[in-house]
């Protein structure tokens, strides 16, 4: 086999098919891209519920009047909600914060925002205590046991937002999977086509090369070929694509989420760790919808 | 050399058989005249040999090859031993003349250095040395033909099929074109022509087979066209 021939029919074939070779390009890019951008989702849930996992927490929040009056939860009913809560059985620590506690650690959270604190007030920060459990999974305990007691305001699960917060993002997750679903479908005529129209423009080298005796594999391996180049290439735009979304527009939208830690930043390793298997994708529908159009479609 | 034993071939298409129970012979070194109207199985008794066509019955043998039942993977051995020329030439117009001819041994994954050598030699043996670098557009319709005769022959094959190689060309450029043929048939090659050209196979004397309704009708051993045509 001589690679330097195969490879200089693929290039012809690429060039002479300029406009189609671009729109296969692209729409693979952007499957690609789509995919790359739900793998990326599921890595950053999958680390969100590594960090969270054991130090979720339960708030129990207090009334106003206690918030108020009670720095030290030295009087009823702060001090018996405590008693109460150390007795709980599946109660690792509980700690009290008082209001100027919490307005601090606001301040601390949201210090990025300065338009925020400038309308926060002390008065609407409640005093809470924080308690962490044995088992995360048993919140449902506290709330129960604690809510609609006098001087509690309310019971705040943590575990319950971020079940909310996981549902949105997996959400997401899941509308970047199925447009790139359709997109890779779009993708995977596109291929099929251009192959065709390569193979029409080229039917007479072809006819020639069936009759001088060239091999199957000699016949179609330009066609073959040509469909990976491209799908290699849409898989490098995919990748690079998502690293100038992070850069430019990720980082922007989340830096005071990923720097307060409330969600792990998206990194470049992290794309570098899903950009092997956009390549994988890439070649294997590009080279099997290519085998597929050349052996249903092409008489070569 | 080449055999073919009581062929028929239906196309779906037709009710009429292309070919109605065929049986020919023909020796190595054998130069053919194919002749007979439109229609009457030319085309096909050469798309058998090259296996663009298995016959609906009968047996096809071209050298060693049982054309009808060899499998598909052997067809390129098959048609790396047959050469074949067209009445339209089927040269590739972005490839000069050299790289067309070079063409041809490079799909089947020749060596650089056997094709650097051989295309100079066949390229003379045509008559064509001093215009390896011309395009097929640059050329008259004779010497585009000795193009496609040098591509057909420069893998050596045993049989030379021409399907009216003659067809798009003046008389006299003709002539040459049959003197080439007849020069690469004393190789050794076996030559296989369908023509309609009565001048050509009434001066060359050579065997003539002709087809009727897809039967042969006639067989001779130095023949013309036909009397009364």
């Amino acid at each position: 086999m001589r690679t330097s021939f195969v490879f200089s029919e693929v290039v012809t074939g690429l060039r002479r098919n300029v406009t189609m070779t671009i729109a296969m390009i692209l729409t693979t890019a952007i499957s690609l891209g789509l995919l790359g951008g739900g793998l990326l989702v599921v890595r950053m849930v999958d680390k969100m519920q590594a960090n969270y996992a054991g130090k979720l927490e339960v708030s129990v929040l207090l009334t106003n009047d206690v918030s108020a009056n009670d720095k030290d939860c030295t009087q009823q009913p702060c001090a018996g909600l405590r008693s109460q809560l150390d007795q709980t059985s599946g109660v690792k620590t509980v700690v009290f914060q008082n209001r100027d506690e919490g307005f601090e650690r606001f301040k601390r959270i949201f210090e990025a925002q300065p338009e925020l604190l400038k309308l926060a007030r002390p008065e609407a920060i409640p005093a809470t205590f924080r308690v962490s459990l044995e088992d995360s999974d048993r919140t449902d305990v506290i709330k129960q046991a604690f809510e609609g007691k006098p001087g509690v305001k309310g019971v705040d699960d943590q575990g319950k937002f971020l079940e909310r917060f996981f549902e949105g993002l997996n959400g997401l997750r899941d509308v970047a999977l199925i447009l790139a679903l359709i997109q890779a479908f779009a993708a995977l005529l596109l291929i099929s086509n251009t192959i065709q129209v390569s193979a029409f423009t080229r039917r007479v080298e072809v006819g020639i090369m069936r009759l001088v005796g060239a091999t199957r594999w000699y016949t179609q391996l330009p066609f073959l070929i040509e469909a990976v180049v491209a799908g290699i290439i849409g898989a490098v735009s995919a990748v690079a694509g998502l690293v100038l979304f992070k850069a430019f527009f990720l980082d922007r939208i989340t830096r005071n989420l990923t720097e307060s830690g409330i969600i792990p930043p998206i990194g470049y390793l992290d794309i570098l760790l899903v950009s092997p298997w956009l390549f994988l994708v890439a070649i294997v529908i590009s080279a099997t919808t290519g085998y597929v159009t050349l052996r249903l479609y092409v008489r070569l | 050399m080449i055999r073919l034993e009581h062929v028929s071939k239906v196309y779906k298409t037709s009710t009429r058989p292309a070919l109605d129970d065929v049986s020919v012979e023909m020796e190595k070194g054998e130069f053919v005249f194919l002749i007979g109207p439109s229609g009457s199985g030319k085309s096909t008794f050469l798309r058998l040999l090259l296996r663009e066509e298995v016959p609906t019955r009968g047996r096809v043998y071209v050298s060693n090859f049982d054309v009808a039942k060899m499998s598909r993977r052997r067809v390129p051995r098959l048609r790396q031993s047959i050469g074949c020329v067209f009445q339209d030439f089927r040269l590739l117009p972005t490839k000069t003349v050299a790289e067309n001819v070079a063409f041809a041994l490079e799909v089947i994954g020749k060596p650089r250095n056997t094709i650097v050598k051989v295309v100079p030699e066949v390229l003379q043996l045509v008559g064509l040395d001093g215009k390896e670098d011309r395009f097929p557009t640059e050329l008259s319709g004779g010497e585009q033909q000795r193009v496609a005769i040098a591509r057909a022959f420069v893998n050596r094959p045993l049989v030379l099929i021409a399907d009216e190689p003659t067809g798009n060309l003046d008389p006299d450029t003709s002539q040459d074109i049959m003197l080439l043929l007849e020069r690469i048939n004393r190789t050794g090659t076996t030559v296989i022509m369908a023509t309609h050209d009565h001048g050509i196979v009434d001066s060359m004397r050579r065997r003539v087979v002709e087809l009727s309704y897809g039967k042969v009708v006639r067989d001779d051993a130095r023949g013309v066209y036909g009397v009364g045509r």
